[in-house]
């Protein structure tokens, strides 16, 4: 039987993100379907993260499915020193499909190489995170009527933030430009810079973050500029407030423009600018529940036109 | 003009890897498995070579390997020679060259990769083999392997 796990979306064609944000529309127009009736959707997190997991869990509720699994490592017997094999084979033959996250990297495509069931990746490491990704497209999809040709700023940390490196990749296909604006401890690693070079990805690097800056935007997509990220802690107290979005800076935004954050936020946006259009970031999250939907029914060969009839 | 001295004795039939560098020796046997093989095998450490300074070299009597096998010293020891012995006389000589794909053979050097906290097997892409770059098919680590550790 063919493998319909998800570790990555790195290997998805244009066609295949495209089909997956119809399918996250079709939920959204209706999110309750009883697409999953008697199915059982099995949440394993050996790493805590209440956020997906209640996406992942409410997903599976709306199409109709029952929800099995741990959302704490410290109740399983791998803090016994069971393998992960051994918990995703017992697994395996109570649910239909399992959601996986995990704080080891590469943990998800071992999992979905050795299950009988369909593999969900909801988080592996500082590998990928291919829901967030999706959810995230959707988001700009959803914002701006189209993928294409769209200005994308990523601010804050661009060194280790997954959520912008799978950002880069999946959005290849769509003739972006990227504007990386960053801290120099935390900029865009060269390895990625050399991606979009050899992607025929455009990139700009910006070292002010101001009004005007932000005034080419499509998508303001802000991260976390987190203490523990820096090496010298003088460098971050210097820079740490350089990095946070100030309602006074989206003066000359466009209209269409959209903030995203991955959240949870600590104070890089400011909460007066929560009640201006340009927020999105709510309505974003809320987006990962439909993406999710349409994740779980394309791992379980459930098709756009079966959700449509 | 003085006859050639064998540093470690000839052998009827069997492989001969030459040209080890010293220190590599040892992933050698284990990329091998020599250690749990029933033949005879005479290893020859530190010996003098013009070419090396310093080599090793490794016989194992009565033993062919499939190219597969021997091509998995590429990532420990690329510049190694192979003879093969027939009835004590050399009837092939070969290089090794990297696979596509290296199953088993490397550690990933990342220590939060699963290959490092499950027993399982590693599997690598080879990127670039004129540079030795590899990626980790489990967490995308890039590396060379020069930097890396024999299985
Ligand atoms: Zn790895």
């Amino acid at each position: 039987m063919e493998n319909r796990s998800l570790v990555s979306l790195v290997d998805y064609t244009k066609e295949k993100l495209v089909y997956l944000l119809q399918m996250a529309a079709e939920f959204e127009r209706q999110p309750n379907r009883h697409l999953l009736d008697g199915k059982i959707v099995a949440t394993l997190f050996f790493e805590p993260s209440t956020r997906t997991r209640l996406s992942f869990e409410t997903a599976a509720n709306r199409l109709g499915a029952k929800v099995i699994g741990f959302s704490d490592p410290k109740v399983t017997s791998s803090t016994k020193g069971e393998t992960l094999k051994d918990t995703i084979m017992m697994v395996s033959n109570y649910a239909d499909i399992i959601v996986m996250r995990h704080y080891l990297e590469g943990a998800a495509r071992y999992a979905s190489e050795i299950a009988p069931v369909p593999i969900l990746n909801a988080g592996d490491g500082a590998n990928q995170h291919p829901s967030q990704t999706m959810l995230d497209l959707y988001s700009i999809y959803k914002t701006q009527g189209t993928l294409e040709n769209l200005d994308i700023y990523l601010v804050g940390d661009l060194k280790y933030g997954r959520t912008v490196h799978s950002l880069l990749t999946a959005m290849r296909h769509f003739n972006p430009t990227f504007h990386f604006i960053a801290p120099d401890e935390l900029a865009m690693p060269e390895v990625w810079k050399s991606y979009c070079r050899d992607n025929n990805i455009r990139y700009v690097e910006h070292k002010e973050f101001d009004e005007d800056v932000i005034a080419g935007a499509d998508i303001l997509y802000m991260t976390r500029v987190q203490r523990e990220r820096f090496t010298d802690l003088m460098e971050y107290e210097r820079v740490k407030d350089r990095y946070l979005l100030k309602l006074p800076m989206l003066a000359k935004a466009k209209p269409n423009m959209r903030i995203l954050h991955p959240l949870p936020r600590v104070n890089e946006i400011d909460y007066a600018i929560d009640e201006t259009p340009y927020a999105y970031f709510f309505q974003q999250a809320k987006n990962g529940l439909y993406a999710r939907e349409a994740l779980i029914c394309d791992a379980l060969g459930i098709t756009l036109d079966e959700i449509k009839a | 003009m003085k006859p050639k001295e064998l540093q470690v004795a000839a052998i009827e039939n069997g492989t001969v890897i030459d040209h080890i560098p010293s220190e590599k020796l040892f992933d050698v046997v284990r990329l091998l498995h020599l250690e749990q093989m029933p033949h005879s095998i005479t290893v020859g450490y530190n010996l003098k070579s013009q070419k090396m300074g310093r080599k090793s070299i490794i016989k194992i009597a009565g033993k062919f390997f499939s190219d597969s096998e021997l091509n998995t010293l590429a990532v420990a020891v690329p510049n190694c020679s192979l003879v093969i012995i027939r009835d004590y006389s050399v009837v092939e000589k070969k290089k090794v060259t990297l696979p596509d794909t290296l199953i088993d053979t490397i550690h990933c050097p990342n220590p939060k990769c699963i290959t490092n906290n499950e027993p399982m097997r590693t599997r690598f892409h080879v990127l670039n083999p004129a540079l030795g770059i590899v990626r980790c098919d489990y967490c995308n680590r890039e590396t060379t392997l020069a930097e890396v550790t024999v299985k």
